[in-house]
This record gives C-alpha cells, sequence and structure tokens, in this order.
C-alpha cells in the first residue's frame, strides 16, 4: 500500500458508499444528495489518478450543474419532503435489483482486475498529466469533436425548450379537436392527443374530482 | 506508485451500483441518478486507462470530458421529457402504464 493507495482508497470509499446510499434511500431529495457526495468521491479518484482538470470539470458540471438540475425537476414534479410512498417498490424488487447489480459489477470485476495482474499486482508508477498538453490536444487534434459538441449542447437546449414549453400547442388543439366529439370511439382517439390537465396546476391534485380546465 | 486494482474495483461497484439503481426506482428522476453513477464509472475508468502509461493525443483527459458533455445535454433532455410527461399525465411513476393511456377511462375527459 502506497499514500497514492490510501488515498485513493479512501476517495472510492466515499464514492461508493454515497452511490448506494444514493440509490437506495426512500427520501428523493436525499439521493440527489448523496449523489453529490458520491460525485465528490469519483472527482476525488480522479485527482488522485493525476487528471486535475477532469476532475475540477467533474464537479463544477456534474455537481454545480446536473446535480442542481435534478434537484429542479424533483421540485417541479412535486416530489415529497419525507419518505415517497407513492414510487415505494416491494422488497422482491430491491432484492432483485440489487442481485442484478451484484452479477454487474462481479462481471466487470472479472473482466477488470486481471488487466491490472489480479489483486497482488505491482505498483506502477503514475504518469503527471499537464494541463497545457491536455489543452494543446483538445484544441488541436480534438477540435472537431470538440465543435460538434459544442453543437450537440445548443441542440439539446433547443430541444429542451421544444419539448418543456409545448403547451400552447396542446391548448389550442384541445380547442379546435375537442368540441366535435362523439362519445363513441372519436372520443378515445381525442383523448390520447388531449392533454389531462390543461387547467392551472392545482387543477392536477384533484385527481378524483371532475377537471374544471377541461371544459374550456 | 499506484496499484490499478483500485480504480477498476471502484469503477465495476460504481457501474453495479447503477444498474441497481436503475432497476429499482420508480421515480424517473431518481432512474437519472442511476444513470449518472454508471456514466460515472465509464469516466473512472477512461481516466484510469492514462493514469499509469502515457495516452495517444491525451484521451484519457479529453474523452471523459466529452463524457461529461454528453452526459448533461443527455440529463437535459431526459429532464426535459420528464417535465412534459408530468405536466400531461400528472405522474412520472415508471410502472403506471403509458400516460396516455389511463386517460380513457379518467374522470378528467370530457365524453
Amino acid at each position: 500500500m502506497t499514500s497514492l493507495d490510501l488515498a485513493f482508497a479512501a476517495c472510492g470509499l466515499v464514492a461508493v458508499a454515497g452511490g448506494l446510499l444514493a440509490v437506495t434511500t426512500r427520501q428523493v431529495v436525499h439521493a440527489a444528495l448523496w449523489l453529490v457526495v458520491a460525485l465528490l468521491g469519483v472527482a476525488g479518484c480522479v485527482l488522485v489518478l493525476g487528471h486535475e482538470l477532469v476532475a475540477l470539470v467533474l464537479v463544477l458540471i456534474y455537481i454545480g450543474a446536473i446535480v442542481v438540475l435534478v434537484l429542479f425537476a424533483l421540485m417541479l414534479t412535486r416530489a415529497p419532503i419525507g419518505p415517497d410512498r407513492t414510487h415505494a417498490v416491494p422488497a422482491w424488487r430491491r432484492v432483485g435489483a440489487a442481485l442484478a447489480g451484484a452479477a454487474t459489477a462481479a462481471l466487470l470485476l472479472a473482466a477488470l482486475v486481471p488487466l491490472a495482474g489480479g489483486f497482488g499486482g505491482a505498483a506502477v508508477a503514475r504518469r503527471d498529466t499537464s494541463t497545457q498538453a491536455v489543452a494543446t490536444e483538445l484544441f488541436g487534434t480534438w477540435v472537431w469533436p470538440f465543435e460538434a459538441l459544442s453543437v450537440l449542447l445548443l441542440a439539446a437546449l433547443v430541444a429542451a425548450l421544444a419539448v418543456s414549453r409545448g403547451r400552447h400547442n396542446q391548448v389550442e388543439r384541445v380547442d379546435g379537436a375537442g368540441q366535435p366529439g362523439q362519445p363513441g370511439q372519436a372520443g378515445t382517439v381525442d383523448s390520447r392527443a388531449m392533454p389531462r390537465f390543461a387547467g392551472p396546476p392545482a387543477d392536477r391534485d384533484a385527481r378524483g374530482e371532475p377537471n374544471p380546465g377541461d371544459a374550456q | 506508485m499506484i496499484h490499478l486494482v483500485g480504480p477498476y474495483v471502484v469503477a465495476a461497484l460504481l457501474v453495479g451500483i447503477g444498474v441497481m439503481g436503475v432497476l429499482a426506482r420508480r421515480n424517473a428522476v431518481l432512474l437519472l441518478i442511476g444513470v449518472e453513477l454508471i456514466l460515472s464509472g465509464a469516466l473512472l475508468l477512461l481516466v484510469t486507462s492514462g493514469a499509469a502509461s502515457p495516452s495517444r493525443w491525451e484521451a484519457s483527459s479529453v474523452l471523459p470530458l466529452f463524457v461529461i458533455t454528453i452526459a448533461a445535454a443527455e440529463v437535459v433532455v431526459a429532464l426535459a421529457v420528464i417535465l412534459a410527461v408530468f405536466r400531461h399525465g400528472g405522474s412520472i411513476d415508471l410502472d403506471a402504464p403509458t400516460p396516455g393511456a389511463d386517460e380513457a377511462d379518467g374522470p378528467g375527459v370530457d365524453g
């Protein structure tokens, strides 16, 4: 065990423990917050392996952006503050998921551990990765994939806006297509194309009552 | 000096935990957490590949950056779809029937 091994073991323990809690906790907001812990552990692992730039970008984008986005989505989908009882899963499903996860991990371990020479393999010298060399390659060799990723981000931005702002079209379609509705099969066809909740968001909770928003 | 078996073990465990999260969750937003864990395991493997031996074109640093970028784009689109489904059907339960199918006998349909 070298000092780098010890540092890596500490970060890896944080990552694995955080990930395990993130997928097993019953409180939805806690799951997102445990994901922060797991990703900080992964960033520490990457730092120990000598790639500082990747570790910094991991913290900035994953924890700074993605986890905040997941928290926003949890709030917008009305996640409960306490334990999530509406999405509770039976015990057999948890056990089955744990077995499938353990099988996947065992398969990967069986494939990867021999690559490192087994658990008693020799230690190798860590290579120093200079950020300057990474920048030179990123804007030299990898410049076209880099530009393509810019286009991908723009496409994701536009797609997210288009998908999440589809309400105006749907409301207009309700006004046009909902009027000549027949009680027969045409009604079922229309009901699939129609948003269930065209009214204000407060109607979503009233699942058992007739929705006043659909009468517009 | 570092033993490379440590990163491999951590990456395999992260992927296994992510698979477990994807299979066990019914909340569509929490399913994404499992996907993020799987991606972080893959990212750790990519970084490990360049930790000891020199990597050509610094691919062990550049490819993880690309993975992070693609993961960000994926999460943005996935959350937009989840929000649209929530607005359409009022639920993000992955076990529920498709959000349009349970409206046929629902109370909110005029007809």
